[in-house]
């Protein structure tokens, strides 16, 4: 069934229209084609990671490169991949349509914020290809700025400069979702996946600023041999971690909360329920926004910062799990008498549920003071953030894209290759990091080359499990990529959901929509009917 | 759509109230996270002020106040002639607005040409961080050259971020002017203008804040 | 299937009470972990959909739901931090009495020094049955020192010291890791930390060659480096005394005083203006670059160990002479 009028799609041929366009959607596919990359990059490294630990020897690779690639994979995956992931992708694509309107506030701001985005990763692919950087993702000093023997000014500043395409995607969406909702759009009627990246933008533009400067400080010394970090010149190394985590905590919000916002709408839509709890899981985005800038200290708490801090952060970190336990809690209540599909979507979104649910809890391990004092800087540590990361964020990216898939490209993907490669995804993710819980409560530190014999039983698992997650991975890039020549058709609604982006045509036209919509009632007002007798008949939704 | 009849609108806002809107938010926005951006150096400067504090004393007594404070007047001037554009463009005067705003420009030029002075006596007296850094001109060697040295680091971080936002704004101002002149502003879309005058004012202030905290320490 | 530890050996008092809040914590975290995939497996077979176009109940919410599930979590989590924090705080403070061992952490070694003179490399010898207090201290980059069988870990940071304390409970050798990331050779470096009966401990210590004591190393420093000259009594005295200067608190030139403990020491010698004592002038050269970091620890247990009259700490003998 061919569209009637011209899509985003064909609307403009060649290159030039795409690389110097202004519809937030195709800057959204620009993205997706990128962070894709990247994401095979960042796993290239974990793959390399992966192989070298299956022995405790170091025997592999030299002890150097080994530390570039773990360095790298963190490097990439934080900064390249999963920062910009869903908001560059699904939230530049989704927010004005969800709220009703043509584009964000600012399509050349969002198209330069592609274009930064481009310009980070080459220098950080320069850094890459000319030698690697070695210092982990977390730069710390004095290593970094007078020790390490690797390209890490070049990486520096592409960190550096990826920072200001986060910042403007941030403002974009801060300014849009204030000034364009359209009417009738009120704040308590937004989709619960705006409020996610409401909440986001915050942190991006709170936060980002402060780890720019922090990383052009260390660019700065380590050209000039400064003294701001390295305590030889009377400099003060700690005071880079609480800059750096200052940022890098709250980032770790900017990973999780567009995933949560994903899953509040897939919860909704795949069970065709109303969400329990809408006013609780918005203002629960926002208390995790706020209150993840007060506890960047629990990455600290064997630095030597003070008791006292010690304390706060740990009080705090406890506080900040309680707002997402809550959503849980709300998306079990909403799977609670819905109408559970059991299509990949739903699949990639109970997995979540599960997963960032361990990864949350074991946070909770993190944050006690007495314990942290054991597992950090242990493989507990790296099972802990991949559960939330991988097990969460990636899971709610991978469910987003296949829900929104037909609305996007206007074709169906093939549901069952969808559905074992969820299940690939699953087994896989917890064979690899299961076990690294393990392995960490035992002793094993993070960022070994090689490792005493006694714990290779669970290093074999874990990658066995990374085999299989890649697999997983994988899968979906072939049969995405076949569903946009051979994939079937889509209907404008294919899964008889609720919300403004399934009232328009797959795909899309330019403009979003042929008239200004007028929004009359609530988000997610699926068709009323208790659960009785006829439960089960056909009903037209 | 068809194409707008108002010139100046972006077509995918509805009406100019909207546009105004929504770009004046974006430029607070921005102003909020330029501030957390200067906030990491205010931070780093704080620790190591009170940590070191006579040496930053002894270092900050060897800025030239007098220079600083002229410095700092002229900005401050700077700002008053751009408000008075951002109100001639309020208005609809054309000549008035771009002539508030080449006056600024010119202030702002005073401001940068001091600081090359400023900088290029540092340089002569080898205060500039890096390999020909030396505390001599202060009087200071060992350990006690090293905290000087994250001072005059601050202080070159601090006022060189400054001056970059002042270069990037010269610029940007110029091209406003120029709009001006070519009768782009009315009284019903001026927006550019105070945009323009909201960054402007914003580096007016963290000029007010770095000046007493680099210059003044007793 | 072999033995397969889930956990390591507990060798210290802390040990136990560290694995007290894991366990407690597996426990409560793995029944609501279980609980919540139980649920979702139970919810996504009981209320599949059974028809393409079913729709689900209209429930919108309960605020009595909303309140029971955040201060419940709430107690608990307190409870959790509480429990931590009440672990955390005997971990910090250093029973009196303690044994204390320096340790040295460079490029990718750990270098340990007793007090009474025996030096190790990449291992660390210590009694059971008695408090051992670690004063670190690192030569170049950020390290940290991670015995798991004791469950303790403190960051090993240059510029300054960082100290942890453990009591070990079982003889044996355990693993000793570097837990900060700090170069090519980080996980190399490792060794062992060998906790004895304290019969054998003594045999170790006697056995082992006859290298000055830190103490006796420090007194020969504090002669070669000039430092007698201006801080013992006598017509060449410029600078406080130092007998029994350690413990106790001195009045600064400006106002405020300092307590002189480890830290105190070692930043006087590598940045002697920072804290002058009130009534000297400001002529201490800095040693910094002039001494490493295990000759400052060396000093420092010399200082400690002065003795003298018994006279306000770091007072002045006869106002400094001129010329």
């Amino acid at each position: 069934m061919e569209a009637t009028s011209l899509t985003y799609l064909n609307n403009g041929h060649g290159a030039a229209s795409w690389l110097l366009t202004r519809d937030h959607k195709r800057i959204a596919l620009l993205y997706l084609i990128s962070i894709t990359a990247f994401f095979v990059i960042g796993g290239f490294f974990a793959m390399m990671v992966r192989l070298e630990l299956l022995t405790p020897a170091g025997d592999l690779m030299s002890s150097e490169t080994y530390n570039k690639m773990f360095t790298m994979h963190g490097v990439v995956m934080v900064f390249f991949f999963l920062i910009p992931s869903i908001p560059a992708t699904l939230g530049n694509f989704l927010i004005p349509i969800m709220i009703g309107t043509k584009d964000l506030a600012f399509p050349r701001i969002n198209l330069l914020s592609w274009y930064i985005y481009i310009l980070g990763g080459a220098f950080t692919l320069v850094s890459a290809l000319s030698g690697g950087v070695d210092t982990g993702w977390t730069f710390y000093t004095p290593y970094s700025t007078a020790a390490a023997n690797s390209h890490v000014m070049t990486a520096a500043l592409g960190v550096f400069i990826t920072g200001f395409s986060s910042i403007l995607t941030g403002l974009n969406f801060i300014v849009t979702i204030h000034r364009m909702r359209a009417p009738g759009m009120t704040w308590f009627r937004l989709p619960l996946f705006v409020w996610a990246h409401y909440a986001t933008s915050l942190i991006m533009i709170l936060g980002t600023p402060v780890i720019a400067i922090t990383v052009l400080m260390v660019a700065a010394e380590r050209a000039l041999h400064l003294g701001i970090f390295d305590p030889a010149l009377g400099g003060d190394p700690v005071l880079f971690q609480h800059l750096f985590w200052f940022y890098s905590h709250p980032a770790v919000y900017i990973m999780i909360l567009p995933a949560m916002g994903v899953i509040s709408e897939l919860v909704t839509a795949m069970t065709r329920k109303r969400i329990f709890g809408y006013e609780f899981i918005a203002a629960s985005s926002l208390l995790i926004a706020v209150f993840g800038f007060l506890v960047w200290g629990h990455h600290m708490f064997v630095s030597g910062q003070s008791t006292y801090a010690g304390f706060i952060f740990s009080a705090l970190s406890f506080l900040v799990a309680i707002p997402s336990a809550i959503k849980v809690f709300n998306w079990m209540a909403t799977l609670y008498k819905g109408s559970v599909s059991w299509d990949a979507p739903m699949l990639y979104t109970l997995g979540f549920i599960g997963l960032f649910t361990i990864g949350g809890l074991t946070g909770l391990f993190c944050a006690s003071l007495g314990l942290d004092l054991h597992i950090t800087d242990t493989y507990f540590i790296v099972a802990h953030f991949h559960y939330i990361m991988v097990g969460g964020s990636i899971m709610a990216y991978m469910g987003g894209l296949h829900f929104w898939w037909p609305k996007i490209t206007g074709k169906l993907y093939p549901e069952w290759w969808a559905r074992v490669s969820a299940a690939l995804v699953f087994v896989g993710f917890n064979l690899t990091f299961f076990p690294q819980f393990i392995v960490g409560y035992l002793g094993m530190p993070r960022r070994y080359h090689a490792y005493p014999p006694e714990f290779q039983v669970w290093n074999v698992l874990s990658s066995a499990g990374a085999s299989i997650l890649g697999v997983g991975y994988l899968i979906p890039m072939f049969y995405f990529a076949w569903s946009m020549r051979y994939g079937k058709d889509a209907p404008a609604n294919p899964w008889k959901a609720k919300g403004l982006e399934w009232e328009i045509e797959s795909p899309p036209i330019t403009e979003n929509f042929l008239t200004q919509p007028i929004v009359t009632e609530e988000a997610y007002a699926y068709a009323a009917k208790e659960h009785g007798p006829d439960h089960g008949k056909p009903v037209t939704a | 759509m068809s194409a707008h009849a108002t010139p100046g609108l972006q077509h995918h806002f509805r009406d100019h109230a909207q546009q105004k809107s929504a770009v004046g938010l974006g430029m607070w926005v921005f102003i909020a996270q330029e501030v957390m951006f200067f906030g990491g150096l205010f931070l780093t400067y704080a620790v190591y002020r009170s940590q070191y504090a006579d040496v930053f004393a002894l270092a900050s007594h060897h800025l030239n106040t007098q220079l600083g404070a002229a410095n700092t007047v002229v900005l401050i001037l700077s700002s008053l002639t751009m408000a008075l554009a951002v109100h001639a463009a309020a208005l609809g005067k054309k000549q008035q607005t771009v002539l508030f705003l080449v006056l600024t420009l010119v202030l702002g030029g005073v401001f940068l040409g001091v600081k090359v002075v400023e900088y290029m006596e540092k340089f002569e007296h080898h205060l500039v961080p890096g390999p020909h850094f030396s505390g001599h001109a202060l009087g200071l060697e060992g350990d006690r050259a090293g905290q000087a040295q994250i001072y005059f680091s601050l202080y070159f971080a601090m006022t060189g971020l400054h001056a970059l936002h002042m270069i990037i704004g010269v610029p940007i101002i110029l091209w406003i002017a120029w709009r001006a002149h070519a009768g782009e502003f009315r009284a019903d879309y001026n927006s550019p203008v105070e945009l323009v005058g909201l960054y402007w004012h914003f580096v007016d202030i963290i000029w007010i804040f770095l000046f007493p905290l680099l210059y003044l320490i007793s | 299937m072999p033995n397969l530890p889930l956990f390591p050996e507990q060798a210290s008092v802390q040990a136990g009470q560290v694995d007290a809040i894991y366990f407690f914590m597996v426990a409560v975290c793995g029944f609501f972990g279980l609980l919540i995939a139980s649920l979702i497996v139970i919810f996504a077979v009981k209320f599949r959909r059974r028809h393409p176009d079913e729709v689900g109940a209209a429930i919108h919410g309960s605020l009595a739901l909303e309140l029971m599930w955040t201060i419940i979590p709430f107690f608990i989590a307190m409870g959790m931090f509480a429990w931590g924090a009440k672990v955390f705080f005997d971990l910090y403070r250093v029973p009196a009495g303690a044994m204390e061992i320096f340790v040295v952490g460079k490029q990718w070694m750990w270098k340990v020094q007793h007090a009474s003179g025996q030096r190790e490399i990449n291992e660390l010898h210590v009694p059971i049955g008695r408090p051992v207090k670690l004063i670190m201290g690192s030569e170049d980059v950020l390290h940290s020192y991670y015995i798991p069988a004791f469950r303790v870990k403190a960051d090993v940071i240059p510029g300054r010291y960082n100290t942890m304390w453990f009591q070990a409970t079982k003889p044996g050798r355990y693993h000793l890791f570097c837990a900060e990331y700090c170069g090519t050779k980080h996980s190399g470096m490792i060794g062992s930390v060998i906790a004895m009966d304290p019969a054998d401990y003594q045999v170790w210590l006697d056995g082992g060659k006859a290298e000055d004591s830190p103490v006796a190393a420090g007194e020969k420093l504090f002669q070669a480096q000039g430092c007698a000259s201006c801080h013992t009594a006598g017509p060449t005295q410029r600078g406080p005394s130092l007998a029994n200067i350690f413990g106790h608190e001195v009045k600064l030139q400006g106002g405020g005083t300092a307590l002189v403990d480890d830290a105190y020491l070692r930043e006087s010698i590598v940045q002697p203006q920072a804290k002058i004592v009130d009534g000297f002038l400001p002529i201490m050269p800095t040693f910094q670059g002039m001494v490493t970091e295990e000759q400052l620890l060396q000093l420092i247990a010399y200082i400690k160990s002065l003795k003298g009259p018994a006279g306000p700490a770091g007072s002045p003998s006869p106002a400094p002479q001129q010329k």
